[in-house]
């Protein structure tokens, strides 16, 4: 069977075409690259796959741990929620508890002030911009654990750097006790978080900052809008949508932070720098009893899903808007 | 003293003549002149802490691992890691029942993992038998139900490291000998810019062995006899953290809150710190080192170090608490057999006598009979001191017996918090009243 085309073009020489024919569907792999909800079930399987096994399976084990008396090398019973009222009267947990809320406050402001005037420069064209633009992301990319430690380095309680240098600059006469007060270290945690996910912010916001059409500041700037007011009434309500994205990833990832107090301060000095993630560790996996430790990270879940559902339920609302 | 060479003949005469005895184990495999037929490939996998004193564990890595491998005819792979993680990593070895097959034990662990450890009576009554017994201390802690589930090691005793010639310009010609002298003399150091250096962090050895010998020296206690009554909420006890309270402000370092087991090495070497409580490391790390750690004369730093024993007397009594360590077999692992034949290799006196030597008394070993060693009579006056050491000690639980809620207290940091909130300002009564919820919830759950 030929098409008026190809019975057009043939009348000058016979046309080859090779159309599809009813049958070579099922030559196919049997339909299944045809069939798009096939296709789909077993494109998505892998990553399926991987979330059961790394995701899910842990986070129902963790479950299931912290409504027992598992401890190590001891299988425990069930003990309904035993653990977390112990954990909710242990005054480490409450001060961990709000170590957590506290640092994942502060740090996610200075991020987001820090990131986005970083953004808006780095917005503008200058000489070496890409150099700048890639380098900014090294604290974002050298590991963790790499950083802090150098971090640690240069609070060190008896060879810190930055002592040395404020004593021979006069600014102060004794050290500062960065890491030694709990005060002073939950605020040095906060500054080295700060340090490292800026550059997160930063990227992000710049993205979102690109789309935004130069004609509307030029537009706002005719009409005798200073610079702030650009920002406030231009730029910041269509960079809103990006900024609650970067805004929940990083409430995430600081709220269940681990690595950073753990190389820094190791939960003290006296418990005054855990976090909950640092906190379950010390309690799980230091001390043996798991399902206290399962039970004091279980914490963290309902906060993450309600600040998660929150910005969901507001981007949901912006974008309608 | 002779080496190794001549150590390998006189062992395999030794136990040619042995084999005439009928017996098992390393004598019936040396007997038979031929390594026992393991699996071709058999690893034993060894976890222990990172050694403070670096040469030992060079000579358990490149001389007598190679040379129990090849006396047991299996590869005899040593992993050191930091020591404040060994507790992680055996709480997840236990866990997914995977990891190595012997691990090291610190002071009454047996005890809180007694379900996953093995058996190892023979091998431990064995060697006590031939070396004139344990120390009191193993007993307690690495005695489960009257079998025992570790395998005791050595024992790192303490004391305080001090600079002889500081402490003479404030007067004192020798160390202070009560609490009340070691408040004045490091209150004068203080303000000379040489603070006593103490830790009270999160750290497996200097910070309990400092808290917990001050407690019960004052006449404080964690529990009564029974273990079941928390008694820690006394007068004695609120005296020892004023007395902490006291001296943390007017003699030492306040930055110790934050240090490691670290710190303190490191600050004494640098000339920061006048004294600190610590093992033999300090002074035997300034001898071998002595072009590098030089004191502010330019002369090499340990010809001015000395030692003194701590606790100090002006309290109750003096109680110290050293760090006594062994090994475990674990249960899941698949090479039990050749783990216990390692561990006996291990502590045949001229397999251990290279490991002893090489510490320098910075661990003694487990056996009273290592006092009598012709090392002590050679080794420098400063570290005589750490011949004796192992004899006195407690453990953790004091006064009941040390049990598993002994350790979890002890994991938990429980009593090294209580002094350090005190000297951060909480009230004496407070942090005192503080540790006794929390170890209420531990040892009267």
């Amino acid at each position: 069977m030929t098409s008026p085309i190809a019975r057009e073009a043939g009348r000058a020489a016979p046309l080859e075409v090779a159309l599809p024919r009813p049958g070579a569907r099922r030559r196919l792999g049997g339909g299944m690259l045809e069939n798009e909800r096939a296709l789909a079930a077993v494109l998505l399987a892998p990553a399926v796959v991987l979330l059961g096994l790394f995701i899910a399976y842990p986070f129902v084990m963790g479950v299931w741990l912290s409504l027992s008396s598992t401890s190590v090398g001891n299988p425990g019973r069930f003990v309904g929620l035993t653990n977390f009222v112990k954990a909710w009267n242990d005054s480490i947990f409450r001060t961990a508890f709000g170590n957590t809320f506290v640092y994942t406050f502060w740090a996610t402001i200075f991020k987001l002030v820090l990131g986005m005037w970083l953004a808006l420069l780095l917005n503008r064209h200058f000489r070496g911009k890409r150099l700048v633009r890639a380098s900014m992301l090294l604290p974002f990319i050298v590991p963790t654990v790499l950083s802090t430690f150098a971090w640690r380095w240069m609070f060190d309680p008896t060879f810190s750097v930055l002592n040395w240098l404020l004593y021979q600059t006069g600014f102060i006469v004794t050290k500062v006790p960065f890491l030694s007060d709990g005060t002073y270290a939950l605020w040095c945690a906060i500054v080295v978080n700060t340090w490292r996910g800026m550059p997160f912010f930063a990227i992000t916001l710049l993205a979102g900052l690109q789309t935004i059409n130069p004609d509307l500041h030029e537009a706002a700037s005719l009409d005798g809008a200073n610079g702030w007011r650009r920002f406030w009434h231009v730029t910041w309500p269509l960079l809103k949508p990006v900024t609650l994205v970067v805004v929940v990833f990083s409430v995430i990832q600081t709220f269940s932070d681990f690595q950073l107090i753990y190389v820094l301060t190791g939960g003290g000095p006296a418990n005054s720098t855990h976090l909950l993630a640092t906190y379950a560790y010390q309690v799980g996996v230091a001390t043996g009893l798991l399902g206290e430790g399962a039970a004091i990270s279980l914490f963290m879940l309902p906060v993450l899903f309600f600040v998660v559902w929150l910005q969901l339920r507001y981007l949901r609302r912006l974008e309608g808007a | 003293m002779s080496t190794g060479d001549v150590n390998r003949r006189h062992f395999l005469k030794s136990t040619g003549a042995a084999a005439a005895v009928a017996s098992t184990g390393i004598e019936g495999i040396l007997a038979a002149r031929r390594a026992p037929a393991w699996a071709q490939g058999t690893k034993l996998h060894i976890v222990r802490w990172v050694d403070f004193i670096p040469e030992a564990d060079k000579v358990l890595k490149e001389k007598l691992a190679p040379e129990a491998g090849k006396a047991l005819g299996a590869e005899i792979q040593v992993e050191t890691i930091n020591a404040n993680d060994v507790q992680p990593r055996i709480t997840a070895a236990i866990q997914s029942g995977a990891g190595a097959d012997i691990f090291f034990l610190m002071y009454n662990w047996p005890q809180l993992y007694q379900k996953a450890l093995v058996d190892v009576s023979d091998v431990a009554t064995a060697v006590a038998k031939e070396q004139a017994g344990f120390y009191g201390v193993f007993e307690p802690s690495f005695r489960v139900g009257g079998k025992w589930l570790g395998m005791p090691h050595s024992i790192v005793g303490n004391a305080i490291s001090y600079r002889k010639s500081w402490f003479k310009e404030v007067g004192f010609s020798e160390f202070p000998k009560t609490w009340d002298e070691l408040r004045k003399a490091t209150a004068a150091l203080k303000k000379k810019g040489k603070p006593y250096g103490q830790t009270l962090g999160h750290t497996f050895g200097d910070a309990p062995t400092w808290a917990y010998p001050l407690m019960w020296s004052f006449g404080g206690a964690e529990t009564d006899k029974s273990g079941k009554k928390v008694v820690i909420n006394s007068k004695d006890t609120v005296e020892s953290v004023r007395y902490m309270q006291a001296l943390w402000k007017e003699g030492c370092d306040e930055g110790g809150l934050a240090w490691d087991d670290t710190n303190n090495n490191r600050a004494f070497h640098a000339g920061d710190i006048c004294a600190t409580l610590n093992g033999a490391s300090i002074y035997i790390v300034a001898k071998r080192q002595k072009d590098k750690l030089k004191d502010e004369r330019g002369e090499p730093l340990f010809q001015d170090i000395d030692h003194a024993l701590y606790p100090l007397a002006g309290g109750k009594g003096q109680y110290p608490l050293y760090f006594s360590n062994g090994h475990g077999v674990m249960q899941y692992s698949k090479n039990q057999k050749l783990a216990k034949d390692f561990l006996r290799w291990l502590h045949k006196k001229e397999n251990f006598e290279p490991w002893f030597q090489a510490c320098e008394g910075y661990s003694v070993a487990a056996t009273t009979d290592w006092e009598k060693h012709p090392m002590w009579s050679k080794i420098d006056k400063p570290l005589q001191l750490f011949r004796t050491a192992a004899r006195e000690t407690r453990i953790f639980g004091y006064a009941g017996p040390s049990t598993g809620k002994a350790t979890e207290a002890f994991s938990k940091y429980i009593v090294v918090d209580m002094y350090a909130k005190a000297v951060q300002g909480m009230k004496a009564e407070d942090a005192v009243k503080w540790a006794e919820t929390e170890l209420k919830k531990i040892y009267e759950a």
